[in-house]
């Protein structure tokens, strides 16, 4: 049979035997006997690996990958970058990959230092003192938050602008349901920001738990952070920011600007797309958060003999010790894309991140530029890498259109189907811009 | 009889570095201002204006290390070798199924058309992702003997509060609202966390003196104030609920839903299914029963199954066909409680959990329970003269032994006991838990180790009660042989250092 239980049929008899038992059912007699099956599953029986990665090559085949089929102007959270042979060799590591959470920090502390590692680079990139050791992804990480956010301020109203990434409100709104958030929608300018009303228009607001904005938001529209401070501090509210990694190449930190937490998808520091997962939720906080933080904390202390070492660390604010008055119940976090992070944004280093950011930033006003050219002018007015327009045509059509000629064109933002909302990475030459502006041109003429 | 240890692939590993036991720089102690790894392509796009941006413009590029990346390779393969891992050695942590990853999964996790797809590609250009996703909910839903599943839940937690939601939706859509959820005094930290979260009351049924859920004791906790049950089956003690029909027909008595806890599912797939025990709601962690690796604390998956008439509740978008099969597109259940995940969940660990299905089959599923339980019953056995057993019954895929007499009579305790067994070569057991055995050893050896190993770590667990009879010091002093050795906890959490420039400061 195959399987990757090494045991011989004769060993199966003898430990058998050492059990006085004649078969493996008799392992099961504490099972009533109606439960017992009696028929196979109703599956295939057994492939061997050639043909399990043939079958798994022909579902790949019908897919359209970036690059080998699609040049791809689609971001929300999901990037085409260019990936360091160093993170996808290091990331690979067998001793990286096939460990699990560092419970005998004895045996544990490469995983533990390279979480402590990623930790520091998170925390010097959001402007904030602490950061966790991930979460499951970007829309995890902002539910963690505003779980948190209540838990600190015992206010359940939480204000979301409506740039926020929309699965992210959506899962919001799943998890709300659990903890009674009452959610409310701050709208957005012509602009494609948050429309914030000034502290005139605001004389008497109710307490609030938090002030959620994107920066940049999911239209692309650098938001700001000083007048989302305002609003949130006129609330009693913390203010949470959802941070795309990447811009504070070039932007000033959500923390300078004074937020709380700072959360984000990490997809974009080293792991491939990955048709949405696993990626790599980010979590930064400020220190007086820091026995409320969810997920792991690694910290530093010594050994026995006096030598540095790492170790999880504040575990009392876990659910395994808490139990039902934890506020959070992570368990598992995203400790090897955490990992392929450190280690990708290390390889990238000071310049090269600052250097990455910019191109992303030439290469999506460039594109904007272009697409004026044609009638297509971004209704984003300070933005990044990324910048939504407003097409003449259903935005589904035309996304669809694009794909015979070989682009994805973008986001459709659920709900509106006349706006695009594209990106440009480092990954994207002038040729393949240029291109992706002349097939529009064709499609709208 | 006693197996050879001689040749125990799984044990022995050393877990020491290969040269010395010095501290290893951090990445930030090794960068020197202007070294670089880094390489970018030329794109030839022009240099555009920052003008729009210069409100936000910030002072001083981000303080990321400057490594050469000669130095970036060594300094990350010199973590590596300061890591135990599966791919290294046993490592019978119970309640973790921490059984051999097949690297054959590493090789569909990089096949181009899964790996570089955006998610948000649209259903016509991704007709093999839906495919895979439809495929793996039908493994999941026979395997559970449930009728659809969300693959959305990245990890087992997730999976347990998203089907807690359904629950609620459940009774929302009957215009009810009862609060409690029952939950067993041995299930796992993150089931009462969830219910909280949930938005429920947990309430705990204690065990009896066998280990499992007491039912009369049930019987009086549930009324029509309760939602329903959480449960382990084998529970978190390794043992199978007997009785566990009977319980469930108290919960479903109250129009209650029972919520199977799929952390345990490796000791019965293809032996019996949650759905016929009368579950309606079941989470599978892949990444235990189906081996895809563990990351270090992650990625995982948490797929969450449903019986028909809680479908509608489900998270969306679905995979589902509208010709037979022909096509493929995303659907969204009428009653949706919402998304749990940002986009479809960790979807290449879901690949390579289905490449593993597919690998053993149906019949191979089954041994792979079935030698699980074998493992686990025999290696107890093996062990009865070193430690006491917890419960007396025939255990499924782990079982629980306690140091408690162990610590009476030497003063070596159940956290001695693991730390000394790292200095064998072996990763140690779950300590301190479950909560209802005192200096609990939860062991689960999986199906993957071979008997010599399993003779290898129980002489090493001998050795070390042994040891600790004649020189209780010695063992407390273990482990000796790793990179570093035991650490002052109490200090990292009295004044935390949790980034490089909290000890700077």
């Amino acid at each position: 049979m195959p399987s990757f239980a090494p045991h011989t049929d004769e060993e199966i008899q003898q430990m058998l035997a050492d059990l006085g038992m004649s078969s493996l059912q008799e392992l099961y007699s504490s099972i009533p006997a109606a439960l017992l099956r009696t028929e196979p599953l109703a599956l295939p029986p057994d492939q061997s690996e050639i043909e399990v990665l043939e079958e798994f090559a022909a579902y790949g085949a019908q897919n359209a990958a970036v690059r080998s089929s699609l040049v791809n102007f689609a971001g929300g959270g999901a990037y085409d970058h260019d990936l360091s042979a160093a993170v996808r060799h290091l990331g690979s590591q067998s001793a990286f990959v096939t460990a699990y959470t560092p419970y005998q920090p004895e045996v544990a502390q490469g995983v533990l230092q390279a979480l402590f590692e990623f930790q520091t680079i998170i925390a010097r990139l959001f402007g904030l003192p602490i950061a966790n050791a991930s979460l499951y992804d970007g829309a995890a990480s902002l539910v963690e938050a505003v779980n948190m956010a209540v838990g600190f301020t015992k206010e359940r109203r939480i204000l979301v602008s409506a740039g926020v990434h929309p699965s992210y409100r959506e899962a919001l709104g799943t998890f709300g349901a659990g903890t009674h958030l009452l959610l409310e929608t701050i709208d957005l300018c012509d602009d494609d920001s948050t429309c914030f009303p000034s502290a005139d228009e605001e004389t008497e607001v109710p307490r609030a738990g938090a002030v959620i904005v994107g920066y940049p938001n999911y239209f692309g529209a650098i938001e700001d952070l000083a007048a989302a401070r305002a609003m949130a501090d006129r609330r009693g509210a913390l203010l949470i920011v959802v941070a795309d990694p990447v811009a504070l190449g070039l932007l000033r930190s959500p923390g300078e600007f004074g937020a709380d937490i700072v959360v984000g998808e990490g997809q974009s520091l080293g792991i491939p797309l990955s048709f949405g997962g696993p990626y790599l939720g980010l979590f930064a906080a400020k220190s007086e958060y820091v026995r409320l933080m969810p997920g792991r904390l690694v910290g530093e202390t010594l050994d026995q003999e006096g030598r540095r070492a790492f170790v999880t660390t504040l575990r009392t604010r876990e659910q395994d010790i808490r139990r039902e008055k934890a506020t959070s119940n992570v368990c598992t976090n995203q400790t090897l894309m955490a990992i392929q992070a450190a280690i990708h944004m290390s390889w990238l280093g000071k310049r090269g991140f600052q250097m990455l950011a910019r191109r992303n930033y030439d290469g999506a006003h460039y594109l904007a530029q272009q697409l004026a050219g044609i009638g297509l002018a971004a209704s984003t007015t300070h933005f990044f890498r990324e910048f939504t327009v407003h097409t003449p045509i259903s935005a589904t059509e035309l996304q669809h259109r694009m794909l015979a000629h070989g682009f994805l064109a973008g986001l459709v933002p659920p709900g509106h189907d006349d706006r695009l909302v594209v990106v440009v990475t480092e990954a994207r030459r002038r040729v393949e811009i240029d291109g992706f502006v002349d097939a529009m041109a064709k499609e709208l003429r | 009889m006693r197996f050879s240890s001689t040749s125990a692939p799984g044990g022995r590993a050393s877990s020491a570095p290969l040269v010395g036991d010095a501290e290893e720089p951090t990445i930030f102690e090794l960068s020197a201002p202007s070294r670089r790894s880094f390489s970018l392509r030329e794109t030839d796009v022009p240099a555009m204006d920052l003008g729009p941006i210069e409100a936000w413009l910030r002072d001083e590029p981000v303080e990321l290390p400057e490594v050469s990346e000669r130095d970036l390779v060594a300094h990350f393969t010199r973590l590596a070798s300061r890591n135990y891992s599966v791919d290294l050695g046993a490592y019978p942590l119970g309640s973790c199924t921490m059984k051999y990853n097949p690297k054959f999964a590493d090789q569909v996790a990089a096949i181009d058309g899964l790996t570089n797809v955006h998610p948000a590609t649209p259903p016509e250009a991704i007709q093999g992702w839906l495919r895979l996703f439809h495929e793996l909910e039908r493994y999941v839903c026979e395997i559970t003997g449930m009728a659809q599943a969300t693959l959305q839940p990245p990890a087992g937690a997730s999976g347990e509060l998203t089907g807690l939601l359904i629950m609620r939706a459940y009774h929302a859509s009957r215009g009810r609202t009862p609060r409690k959820v029952v939950i067993p005094d041995s299930a796992h930290g993150t089931n009462p966390a969830s219910v909280s979260l949930a938005g429920f009351q947990a309430v705990t049924v204690p065990s009896g003196a066998n280990g499992l859920v007491d039912l009369a004791k049930l019987r009086e906790l549930v009324d029509d104030d309760t939602a329903g049950i959480m449960l382990t089956n084998p529970n978190t003690l390794g043992l199978f609920e007997e009785e566990i029909r009977e319980i469930l027909e108290v919960i479903h008595g109250v129009d209650g839903l029972a919520y199977y806890d799929g952390a345990n599912l490796n000791a019965i797939v293809g032996v019996a299914r949650p759905g016929d025990m009368g579950f309606d709601i079941v989470h599978s962690n892949l990444h235990k029963t189906f081996a895809t690796p563990h990351g270090g604390g992650g990625p995982g998956a948490g797929p969450v199954a449903v019986v028909e008439h809680l479908a509608d509740f489900l998270p969306g978008p679905l995979a589902r066909s509208l010709d037979g099969g022909t096509s493929y597109t995303w659907m969204t259940p009428r009653r949706s409680i919402g998304r749990v995940h940002a986009f479809h969940g960790n979807s290449v660990v879901l690949a390579r959990a289905l490449a593993f299905m597919k690998y053993l089959g149906n019949e191979g599923m089954r041994t792979m329970s079935e030698l699980a339980v074998l493992n686990a019953n025999w290696l107890r056995a093996r062990l009865a003269d070193s430690f006491a057993v917890a419960y007396e019954q025939p255990c499924m895929h782990e079982f629980v032994v306690s140091a408690e007499a162990l610590k009476a009579e030497t003063g070596v305790r159940a956290l001695d006991v693991a730390k000394a067994l790292l200095d064998s070569g072996f990763h140690a057991p779950t300590v301190y838990f479950p909560l209802v055995v005192h200096e609990a050893l939860m062991i689960e050896p999986t199906e993957t180790e071979s008997p010599q190993t399993l003779e290898a770590m129980a002489s090493a667990l001998e050795n070390i009660v042994a040891m600790a009879h004649k020189d209780a010091a010695a063992v407390v002093s273990m482990p000796r042989n790793t990179p570093v050795r035991r650490l002052d906890e109490a200090l990292a959490a009295r004044r935390p250092i949790l980034t490089e420039d909290q000890r700077l400061r």
